[in-house]
C-alpha cells in the first residue's frame, strides 16, 4: 500500500493540535507568573499556589465536589450497569425500548433543561411528600448520577455486547445460577469498561456547572460554581493556579489508567489465547 | 465450586479473584444474600425494575412537571409558581391552562432572535469544526497505526481537563490585554488592541475549541475502518487522488460527518457558559435567556415554556438527523 505522506495534511493536524493545547498551556504558564494582572509577565512566582492552599473557600468547594463526584460515580456504575445488563442480556421484554430511549436521552439533553426539570421535581417532591427537605448534596448526587449512568450504560454495553458468550453459557450449564455467573463470571471480565464507566462519570460530575446550579441550594457550592463566580468578575491567577493542578492530576490519571487498562487487555488476549490453545 | 479454577475463563482478574470469591461465598450472609439474589434476579424483576424506577423518577417525570409548569402562572410566592388545578367551594375541579408564556415568548423578538442566534452560532459552528476537524481525522484515520492510539489520546485529553477552565482559558487569550492582543502589540502588527471579548467572534472560538473533538473522533472512527482497496483500485484504474477522494472517501465517510456534525450542532444549541463567559449583549443564546429567565427573573413558567419550546427544536433536529442517516444508510 502506498503511504504517502502529504506534509500539508499533517501541518494541519499539528495546527489543529496547538489551537486544541495552546490555551491549556497558556494557563498553565501563566500560573507561575509573579504579577497580578494574568496575562502580562512578572516574573516566575509560586505565590499563586500558597495563596490557593489558604483559600479555605476554594479548598472546601474542592473537596466537597470530589465527595459528590465518587458517591455519584459509585450510583452511576450499580444503575448504568444493571441498564446494560438488561438492554443486552435480558432479550425482549415489556418496555425494553422504553428504557433503552431513556438511558440514552440524558447524552443529547442540553443541560439547561436537565437542571431546570430536575430542580422543578424536587421542588415538586418537597412540596408533595417532604423529601428531599431542601436542596443541597443530595439532590446534587440524584442529578449527576442520572445524567452519568447514560454514559456509563453506553461503555459497559459495548463491553458486554463484545465479550464471548460461550464463558457465561459454559458456567450457566454446569449449574450456575444466573446472579453468580454474574458476579463470578461476568463481572471480573467488564470490569475494565467499569473503571473506565467510572472514571468518566467522577470527572463529569466534577466539572459540571450548570445542572449543579439549578439543583443546589445554600451551603452546597461544588468547585465548579465557585470557579464560576470568581471566574465571571475577571481573570484571578488562583484559578491558574487550579486549573494547573487539575490538568496535572487529569493528565497523570488519565495516563496511568491507559496504561493499567492496557496491560489488562493484553493480558486478558494473552490468556484468551492460552485457553484457545490448550 | 471446586470446578471453578478448571474453567477456562480467559481472564486474569476471575482467576486471581477467586479464592477470594470462594471465601467469601462460604460466609452464611453472604452466601443467604446470593441466594436471595439469585432467586430475585432469576425471576430479573429487580434488575430491570431499580434502573427503570430511577430513570422514570428522575429523567421521564420531571418533563411532565416542566410541561406541566409552563402552562403556570406567575405568582410572587415560594415556590413562584400557581397549581394548575383548583378545588372550588361547590365541588368542581377547575383546570386551569395559562398557555401566555408561550404567547409571550412567541411575541417577544427577544426569545425569537436568541432562538435564531443559537441555531445560527450552532450551525457555522459545527460546519468550522467539520472544515478544522476532517483533515485532521484524515491523516489521523491513515497515519502507522502504532501512531494512531497516540494521535487519538491527544484528542480526547482535552475533554478530561474541566471545561469550564478550557473557556476561562480563552479570556486570558482574547482579552484586550490578554494574550494575543499583547504578542501582536510588542510585534508591531497592531497599535491598538482588537477587540475581541464579548463578541461573537469570541462565541464561535468558544465552541469550535470545546466541542472539536467531538466531530473528530466519529469521523476519525468511519474513515479508520474504510477499505482501502477502493482507492488504490480507482487510483490503478487512472483516476487522480483528489477525485478519488471525492468520489470514494468523502460520499463513504459520510455516516462520520453526520455524526460528528450532530455531535457539535445539538448540544451547542443549548450552550450556557461559552455565550455567559466569552459572549457580549449581541450573542443572546437560548441557554442562557433560560438560565437568565430562572436565575435573574425568577420566573419558573417562562423558563419552563423556553424549555418546552427549545426540547422541541432539539427533537425536530434529532429525527432530522435520523432520516439523513437512514437516507446516507440507503445511498451505500
Amino acid at each position: 500500500m502506498s503511504r504517502r505522506r502529504n506534509p500539508a495534511l499533517w501541518a494541519w493536524l499539528m495546527a489543529g493540535f496547538a489551537f486544541l493545547y495552546i490555551p491549556i498551556l497558556s494557563l498553565v504558564f501563566f500560573s507561575f507568573n509573579q504579577s497580578k494582572l494574568v496575562t502580562v509577565w512578572g516574573g516566575f512566582s509560586t505565590r499563586w499556589y500558597s495563596s490557593l492552599m489558604r483559600n479555605e473557600q476554594i479548598l472546601g468547594a474542592a473537596w466537597l465536589s470530589v465527595r459528590i463526584a465518587a458517591i455519584s460515580a459509585l450510583l452511576a456504575v450499580v444503575l448504568g450497569t444493571l441498564v446494560a445488563v438488561c438492554l443486552t442480556r435480558f432479550g425482549h421484554f415489556r418496555g425494553r425500548a422504553l428504557l433503552s430511549g431513556l438511558s440514552t436521552a440524558p447524552l443529547v439533553m442540553p443541560e439547561v433543561i436537565t437542571g431546570l426539570s430536575l430542580l422543578l421535581l424536587f421542588v415538586a417532591m418537597e412540596q408533595a411528600f417532604g423529601w428531599p427537605a431542601g436542596r443541597g448534596t443530595l439532590t446534587i448526587i440524584i442529578a449527576h448520577t442520572t445524567f452519568a449512568l447514560a454514559y456509563v450504560a453506553v461503555v459497559v454495553q459495548s463491553r458486554l455486547t463484545g465479550m464471548d458468550p460461550s464463558i457465561e453459557e459454559a458456567a450457566m450449564d454446569l449449574g450456575a445460577r444466573p446472579a453468580k455467573v454474574f458476579f463470578v463470571i461476568t463481572l471480573p471480565i467488564i470490569m475494565p469498561a467499569l473503571v473506565s464507566g467510572f472514571l468518566l462519570a467522577f470527572t463529569l460530575s466534577l466539572d459540571d456547572l450548570v445542572i449543579s446550579s439549578f439543583v443546589s441550594g445554600p451551603g452546597a457550592t461544588t468547585l465548579p460554581m465557585v470557579i464560576y463566580s470568581k471566574v465571571r468578575l475577571g481573570l484571578s491567577p488562583e484559578i491558574n493556579a487550579l486549573a494547573t493542578l487539575m490538568v496535572v492530576i487529569v493528565a497523570l490519571g488519565v495516563v496511568a489508567a491507559g496504561l493499567v487498562l492496557n496491560q489488562a487487555e493484553k493480558t486478558r488476549q494473552r490468556d484468551a489465547k492460552m485457553a484457545d490453545s490448550t | 465450586m471446586s470446578r471453578l479454577g478448571y474453567l477456562p475463563l480467559g481472564d486474569h482478574l476471575a482467576v486471581s479473584a477467586e479464592p477470594l470469591v470462594r471465601a467469601l461465598v462460604r460466609i452464611p450472609p453472604v452466601r443467604w444474600l446470593l441466594n436471595l439474589f439469585g432467586r430475585v434476579t432469576s425471576g430479573r424483576g429487580l434488575v430491570i425494575a431499580v434502573p427503570y424506577g430511577w430513570l422514570a423518577l428522575f429523567f421521564l417525570i420531571p418533563f411532565l412537571i416542566v410541561l406541566k409548569i409552563s402552562f403556570a402562572d406567575q405568582l410572587i410566592a415560594q415556590p413562584p409558581y400557581s397549581s394548575l388545578v383548583d378545588v372550588a367551594e361547590q365541588g368542581y375541579v377547575t383546570l386551569k391552562l395559562n398557555v401566555g408564556n408561550y404567547l409571550f415568548i412567541a411575541e417577544d423578538a427577544l426569545y425569537w432572535k436568541a432562538y435564531l442566534r443559537s441555531m445560527q452560532i450552532s450551525f457555522f459552528s459545527a460546519l468550522i469544526c467539520l472544515f478544522i476537524g476532517y483533515p485532521m481525522a484524515y491523516v489521523m484515520a491513515r497515519a502507522e497505526p502504532r501512531w494512531r492510539g497516540v494521535l487519538l489520546m491527544l484528542v480526547v485529553l482535552p475533554f478530561w481537563t474541566s471545561f469550564l477552565l478550557r473557556v476561562y482559558a480563552w479570556i486570558g487569550l482574547l482579552n484586550n490585554n490578554g494574550v494575543i492582543n499583547n504578542l501582536l502589540m510588542a510585534a508591531g502588527i497592531i497599535d491598538q488592541p482588537i477587540v475581541m471579548m464579548r463578541t461573537n467572534f469570541a462565541v464561535y472560538v468558544g465552541i469550535v475549541y470545546s466541542y472539536l473533538p467531538f466531530m473528530i473522533l466519529p469521523l476519525y472512527a468511519t474513515l479508520e475502518k474504510m477499505d482501502l482497496t477502493l482507492i488504490e483500485a480507482a487510483e490503478d484504474l487512472g483516476c487522480r487522488p483528489l477525485k478519488a477522494f471525492m468520489t470514494i472517501t468523502l460520499p463513504l465517510s459520510l455516516p462520520g460527518i453526520i455524526a460528528g456534525f450532530s455531535l457539535v450542532f445539538i448540544p451547542a444549541l443549548g450552550e450556557f457558559v461559552i455565550p455567559d463567559l466569552l459572549g457580549g449583549t449581541e450573542t443572546l443564546m437560548i441557554g442562557k435567556v433560560l438560565w437568565d429567565e430562572f436565575f435573574s427573573n425568577r420566573a419558573w413558567p417562562i423558563a419552563s415554556a423556553v424549555a418546552i419550546a427549545m426540547l422541541s427544536l432539539v427533537l425536530v433536529i434529532m429525527s432530522f438527523q435520523h432520516w439523513l442517516e437512514r437516507r446516507a444508510e440507503a445511498a451505500r
